[in-house]
Formats: C-alpha cells, sequence, structure tokens
C-alpha cells in the first residue's frame, strides 16, 4: 500500500526536490537556513574568541611540516618525491613484472593469468584488464621480455589515462572558485588545505568557504588548516545551509578581491538523492553569484577504493559535471588503478596525485611521470 | 548494499536453473561469470580463485549431478561457501574482563572511526552499558572535537583530551576518569594512519599494552578494493584484531573487502556501519547477508527490528481497532512513525524476500522526509479531524495546510491514501482474515 504510494509521489517529490533541495541529514528547525542572509558572517580574523581552544597552540602534529611550506623544486625534487612516494606501489608492480619471466617463460596462457592477477589487484578494474591482457596476446610475438612488457603496457595505460593532453590552464577569472567534493572520508578538506597552502605560498589571495556544515568539527578543521596556511575562511554555524556559506564566500571573496576560493563541501555517499540536490544546489548559488563559477569542481577519490570510485566519479559527474579528479592517499599499498578506467571511460582528467601528507606532497598529475614512476 | 553483486549472480542462477540436467560445461560457464561479478565487486583475487575452486569441486560432486533440481542445489553450495566465507555466524562484540574494559578503534585515515565511534556508544548504551568515547587523535585537525560534538549530541560522557597529550596518556588517564565516573565501557578513537607507518603502528601497540583492550576493531570502508586484504592483514598482525566494522554499507558498495577480510586473516566481521544517523550501525549476520546477498532477502532482521521498536501492548490495541474498523489518523500516524523507527525504507525493503529483484523497486527512492511531512499534517488536525477524517472539508484543508507548512494538495493526496487503507482493512475483516497488519497495517 504505502510503497505503491511512494512510487506515485517519485516524480513529484523530484520535481520538488529541484526547486527546494533539503539534505535529509539536517536536522529540521534551522533558523539559519530561514534566514541565510542574517547569519553573521564570521571570519577568521574578525571572531577569533569562538576558536579559542583550537588557537593557542597550533597541534604539535609530527605528520605536518613547519608552517611555511616551500613549494616543491620543479624539477629533481619533485621527481623524486613523487617516485618515493609511489614507490611501494612500483616495488609490487615492477618486481612482480620481472618475476613473471622468471626462468625464460615465454607469453602464454598461464602467464596472461599471472599478469592478469597482477593487474586486478591494482584495482584497474576487470574489463580494462581484459582489454590490456587482449593487446597484449595479440603483441606476444614481439614479446620476449620484461621490459617490452611493461613497455607495451606502459604505452597502453598512457593512452587511457590521456586522452587529450593536458593543456595548461589559463587562468583568467578571478576570483577562480573550486568546489571540491566527494564520499566521506576521502581527504577533501585536507587536499583544500594542502591546495591553499600552495596558492599562499606563491603569492596568492584564498579565501575558504566552510560548507561541509553537517559533520561535526568539519568546520574546526577546515578553520585550523586556514591558519595554517594563514589564509581566510569564511564560515557559518554547524547545521547551517552550506548553499548560503557558499554564496557569502563568493561575496567576500569579490569583495576582497580574492584569487581563489576554495569550497569545502560535505562528504556524502553519491548514491544519496537528496544530498546529491544540495550538491547542485551549492553550484546553482555559486554560477548565480558570479556568473562562470564554479570554474573547477574537483572529485576527491581514495586511491584505496575499488570498483565502487567509478561509480562515485559517474554519478558525481552526472549530477554536477566534475572537471577534474584528485587522488588521495597514494603512499599507501593501494594502487588507485581505478583511476585509468575513469579517466578513459568518463574523460575526466586527473589533475592531483596525494602521495603523502606533507603539503608539498600534493602534487599536479603528469601521466607520463605517473606511468614512468608506476613501473 | 550488495545489490549489484546480487543482481549479477541471480542472473547467473537462473540461467543455471534454467537447465533441467546440468553439465560440467554449463557449470563451468556459470562459475565464470560468478567469477567475474565477485572480481567486480573487489573481492580479491586470490580469495575469489579459490572460492570458485571449492564451488567447483562440490558442485561436479555427486551432491548436485544426482540432484533432481541442479540449479537449486548449485546456488545451495553458493550460499553455503558464501556464508561460510563470511564467517559463518554472528560475533558478538567482546566486553569480557574487568571493568571498564576498552574497545579499540584502528584503522586507515577517512574509514570512519570515530563516527563508529559514536555509533558503538548508541548501541552500547542500548545494551544497559555505560559508553565512555576517549578521543585519542591528536594528529588530524579537529579531530577531538568532532568526538566531544558527538558525546554532545549522545550525552555520553566524553574523555577532555587535548592536543599536549600522548595518545598512550590519554587513554591510561581516560581508564582511571571511566573508573571513578563509573563508566564502564572505554571506546578508543585512534587517529588514523596508514598501515605501512611503522611509528604510528608502534603507538597502536603501547595503547594495545597500555590498556589491555577486550576488543580491537579494524573500521574499514567497504568500498575499498584489492588492497583491503594488505590494509586487514598489517593490523592484524601488529595488534591481532578482534574483528573488523564495515563502514559506509549505505551506498552502493558491493562491499567485496567484507568476503577478502575474512577470508584472510581469519577474523570476523562484527558490525556494518549503514547510514549517516548515529543508529545506523547493525551487527552482522554472515547467513543473513548471504541470502541478502543472494537475492532471498533477510525476513529475520526485519523481524528483529520490528520487535525492537514496536510496543506490544500498543499492537495489541491497534489489533483490536482493525477489527472494528476503527483505524484512525491517530493510528496511522503511530504506525509511520514506528515504521521510521526501524530504519530506512529503502533498506528495509531490500531485505523483503523477492523485493529487491523487482524491476519497479529498482530506482525507488523513499524520501524519508515524506514521512515528516504527514507526520506534520497529521499533527496540524484537531483530535476530532484525526478521528473523523471525513469532516475535514475545503476551508478545512486550507487551515491545515497552512499550519504544517504543506500545501492542499499534500492533504487530499495523504487523505487519499488514508481512505485506501480503511478500505482494505474493511474488506479484510469482511473476509474474515485474521491478524492482517500486526505490526503495520500501512504495508
Amino acid at each position: 500500500m504505502a510503497l505503491k504510494w511512494f512510487k506515485k509521489k517519485k516524480d513529484e517529490q523530484e520535481a520538488a526536490a529541484s526547486t527546494e533541495p533539503k539534505p535529509d541529514n539536517v536536522p529540521e528547525a534551522l533558523n539559519a537556513e530561514d534566514h541565510p542572509g542574517d547569519e553573521a558572517l564570521e571570519q577568521n580574523n574578525g571572531t577569533a574568541s569562538e576558536n579559542k581552544e583550537n588557537e593557542p597552540a597550533p597541534p604539535p602534529d609530527p605528520t605536518e611540516p613547519d608552517p611555511d611550506p616551500e613549494v616543491p623544486a620543479k624539477s629533481g625534487g619533485f621527481f623524486k618525491r613523487l617516485k618515493s612516494g609511489l614507490s611501494k606501489t612500483r616495488k609490487l608492480l615492477s618486481t612482480d613484472i620481472n618475476d613473471l619471466f622468471a626462468g625464460n617463460r615465454k607469453i602464454d596462457d598461464e602467464l596472461l593469468e599471472d599478469l592478469e592477477e597482477l593487474l586486478i589487484t591494482s584495482d584497474i578494474g576487470v574489463q580494462t584488464t581484459q582489454d590490456l591482457i587482449e593487446t597484449i596476446s595479440k603483441k606476444s610475438s614481439k614479446i620476449s621480455g620484461p621490459d617490452e612488457l611493461k613497455a607495451v603496457l606502459k604505452e597502453k595505460i598512457l593512452e587511457l589515462l590521456s586522452l587529450e593532453p593536458p593543456t595548461p590552464r589559463e587562468i583568467t577569472d578571478t576570483p577562480r572558485v573550486i568546489m571540491v567534493i566527494g564520499v566521506n572520508g576521502v581527504g577533501k578538506t585536507t587536499t583544500i588545505g594542502k591546495l591553499a597552502a600552495r596558492a599562499a605560498s606563491s603569492g596568492k589571495k584564498v579565501i575558504l568557504v566552510a560548507a561541509d556544515t553537517f559533520r561535526a568539527a568539519a568546520i574546526e578543521q577546515l578553520d585550523i588548516w586556514s591558519q595554517r596556511a594563514g589564509v581566510d575562511i569564511i564560515k557559518h554555524k554547524e547545521n547551517s545551509d552550506p548553499a548560503a556559506v557558499s554564496y557569502d564566500g563568493i561575496e567576500a571573496a569579490v569583495a576582497r578581491d580574492a584569487d581563489m576560493v576554495l569550497v569545502d563541501t560535505a562528504g556524502r555517499i553519491h548514491t544519496k538523492v537528496n544530498l546529491m540536490e544540495e550538491l547542485k544546489k551549492i553550484k546553482r548559488t555559486i554560477s548565480k553569484k558570479l556568473p562562470g563559477a564554479p570554474h573547477e569542481v574537483l572529485l576527491i577519490l581514495d586511491a584505496t577504493t575499488g570498483q565502487n570510485a567509478l561509480s562515485q566519479a559517474k554519478l558525481f559527474n552526472d549530477a554536477i559535471e566534475v572537471t577534474g579528479i584528485a587522488l588521495t592517499k597514494l603512499d599507501g599499498t593501494a594502487k588507485g588503478g581505478i583511476v585509468v578506467s575513469i579517466c578513459s571511460t568518463l574523460e575526466i582528467p586527473l589533475k592531483y596525485i596525494g602521495v603523502g601528507e606533507k603539503i608539498e606532497d600534493l602534487q599536479e598529475f603528469d601521466p607520463i611521470q605517473f606511468v614512468e614512476a608506476l613501473f | 548494499m550488495f545489490n549489484n553483486l546480487s543482481d549479477r549472480l541471480n542472473a547467473v542462477f537462473k540461467k543455471l536453473k534454467g537447465h533441467g540436467k546440468l553439465t560440467e560445461k554449463n557449470i563451468e560457464e556459470g562459475l565464470k561469470e560468478v567469477r567475474m561479478a565477485l572480481l567486480e565487486a573487489d573481492v580479491h583475487y586470490k580469495v575469489v580463485k579459490k572460492f570458485i575452486s571449492d564451488i567447483k569441486e562440490r558442485a561436479l560432486g555427486q551432491e548436485v549431478m544426482a540432484s533432481l533440481t541442479p540449479g537449486q542445489q548449485v546456488v545451495k553450495i553458493v550460499n553455503d561457501e558464501l556464508t561460510e566465507l563470511m564467517g559463518g555466524r554472528l560475533e558478538d562484540l567482546n566486553l569480557s574482563g574487568p571493568v571498564p574494559v576498552s574497545i579499540m578503534l584502528v584503522g586507515l585515515q577517512g574509514s570512519g572511526k570515530t563516527t563508529t565511534a559514536g555509533k558503538l556508544a548508541v548501541f552500547l548504551r542500548k545494551k544497559g552499558k555505560k559508553p565512555y568515547l576517549v578521543p585519542a587523535d591528536v594528529y588530524r585537525p579537529a579531530a577531538i572535537d568532532q568526538l566531544s560534538k558527538l558525546g554532545q549530541q549522545l550525552s555520553v560522557p566524553v574523555f577532555p583530551s587535548s592536543l599536549e597529550m600522548d595518545p598512550v596518556q590519554i587513554c591510561q588517564e581516560a581508564r582511571t576518569t571511566a573508573h571513578r565516573t563509573g563508566c564502564d565501557t572505554l571506546l578508543i578513537d585512534t587517529a588514523g594512519r596508514l598501515h605501512i607507518d611503522e611509528a604510528l603502528m608502534d603507538e597502536l601497540s603501547r595503547i594495545k599494552d597500555a590498556v589491555k583492550p577486550a576488543d580491537i576493531l579494524l573500521v574499514a570502508d567497504a568500498m575499498t578494493g584489492q588492497d583491503a586484504v594488505n590494509i586487514a592483514q598489517s593490523f592484524n598482525k601488529t595488534l591481532d584484531i578482534g574483528g573488523v566494522v564495515l563502514s559506509k554499507m549505505d551506498g552502493d558498495a558491493r562491499g567485496g573487502a567484507a568476503l577478502s577480510i575474512k577470508s584472510i586473516t581469519d577474523k570476523p566481521i562484527k558490525f556494518v556501519g549503514v547510514g549517516e544517523k548515529l543508529s545506523d550501525l547493525e551487527p552482522f549476520h554472515p547467513d543473513r547477508m548471504a541470502s541478502r546477498i543472494l537475492g532471498m532477502g533477510d525476513v529475520l532482521t526485519i523481524i528483529e527490528k520490528a520487535q525492537s521498536v514496536v510496543d506490544e501492548k500498543k499492537a495489541a490495541e491497534l489489533e483490536k481497532k482493525l477489527r472494528k474498523n476503527e483505524f484512525t489518523l491517530e493510528d496511522f500516524r503511530d504506525q509511520m512513525v514506528q515504521i521510521r523507527k526501524m530504519g530506512s525504507m529503502s533498506e528495509l525493503i531490500n531485505m523483503i524476500p523477492g523485493m529487491g529483484q523487482m524491476k519497479q523497486l529498482k530506482n525507488l527512492e523513499v524520501d524519508e522526509k515524506e514521512f515528516v511531512k504527514i507526520e506534520a499534517i497529521i499533527n496540524s488536525m484537531t483530535p476530532l479531524e484525526r478521528r473523523q477524517y471525513t469532516l475535514i472539508k475545503g476551508s478545512r484543508r486550507k487551515r491545515i495546510a497552512k499550519g504544517s507548512g504543506t500545501s492542499v494538495q499534500d492533504i487530499n493526496k495523504l487523505l487519499k491514501n488514508y481512505t485506501q487503507v480503511i478500505k482494505m482493512i474493511k474488506k479484510v475483516n469482511k473476509g474474515g482474515m485474521r491478524g492482517l497488519g500486526m505490526g503495520m497495517p500501512s504495508f
């Protein structure tokens, strides 16, 4: 009975949701939501009293670098760090590939099966693995050793990763608005902290927007990052309307002539329709306030995630058009192979990779270097 | 959860069941697809390999070949093996030992430890325990704040950790405080760390030595890929964990990690996190989960959920009312409230046998807020209106709509639904079907 009725209601709900989406996880009776304009605009330098507990001493964080991080040296430093960050990944794959050919093996079914195992355990996906295996078995006559096999794999993966050569982005609009989205716990706030610190240290004026008003202490977390990076933050109270915070954030950025705005959104499971509607509303609000914005929608993916990452990328992309991906937590043993499938099927470029906890461990992604480091 | 996996498996089984007689070739083809389905669900390569060869061995034996319904028999074998793979039976939280006992939550960054700590506090309090939350994450910005806020929301005491303290020191002092304040179970929320970070893994060992926890739970993200095995193995090697909590099972994760972890570490999955609310934590029943994966529903969990929220006296009253055709709008609202307490609608639907496979229900997105609306509408009626819905005419509808912040159309819809329920009840009563709708007549 009730079920039938829900079904009937679905269309209407959808229609209603698109005009007035409210997250179902936000408790009712939010006064702030009714009067987003009345909400006092709090900023870091203005009302410091509220954050007294956090303020006295920056946390003694052994994993965090000195507060004044250097921008990584362009040449040797960058590549070294990338390599060492990926070293675990690299070691596993390259030694394994060398092992495959131990004892002068030829390319046969057995070897291909072992290769299949290697590829699948890198989370590259069943379909992509099969495609790769097929390519290799076609070229099997030309491959006689690990180096040639690696070369073929590299070439093929590179092809999948970079459908279009990454064009250097031109920063013409200011402020440049970047909306950061993703499921829970992938590292959105941390990535924003790192991006902010990098931009700030190169002399840009950055404003952070605390639009994760749902998770307990998410605003405080971003606040601490803003202090570390020495940038401004725009925040409202917990449980207030994230779109309203974003609106105020953009307004403040325009008024203060900022170069870059980073909008931190709440983590959400990509299958929750209401929460995706909330995201759309945030985006709409931003582009209403500043035509052309957000200039970038950055989806954060966790390298430990398996095939589900594809579904995440698909659904977030369907909802608000992702313009780039950042792959975090590559410093563990996970290989993050799923990005290969994501880049190739959804044609969304991978822009950043996180290979460690330090601020300079967030790297701009270069497919050639990545693949070089991989094998 | 597990939906995609069960879809795939069901397609395979349907094919298998279609054969009157199974040949070796049929079975092999079927198993090849099962293998693909498992790999796509992120079950570890090695685990899949063993799983398939085990099933093959049994399926090609007498058991199936001699059976009159070989297809069914294969499904049964897969079900058996799947249950076995997931750990056989429910494993409870270990709370034995001198009071206060400690439970440590460990895991990678972002796996959901802090949220799980809050959820476990709710779970323990329901069992009559007095939980004490201990934030031992001094690294991540605002991690202590996060747990303190959760504690505040739940009115569960939280140890006032500060950033200058060493995590081991925090845990030791928290134990003393818990003892003094009469709390019996410490929930220690440790910092997220990479399993290959030796310094931080060593810190966990030191906490373990200091507090001698009764249980150590590895919190793992259900969406984890092939690496789940490495992660679980490392944590298990360092800490000899007691079990696993699988978080974020409310998305479309196929949960292959669950299968891999149990199979490789031989440590049971104890809980699954199924939503953003702090009550969204369920004990993990391997057998029920196996039948849910295979699309056979999970009636036991529904019954348990219903039992936990239904007030027996009220149910008896309701039954009486139903018999007498006196089901008022007030009862309608009470039923709605009870069903909501059971959890999210879409979760429940998936547990009903056969429902998961119904195409119409596939993309059904039940808006939980709809319930709030209905409640508001009924609350905006006068008691008399609730008992005699025929009174509610045009101007009353307008008033109710204003009072509840809805539209007249919403009221109309609700009343239409309600009258349909009443008609159905009358019909059933006439037909003499007894006991319908004990728990939930609005279904």
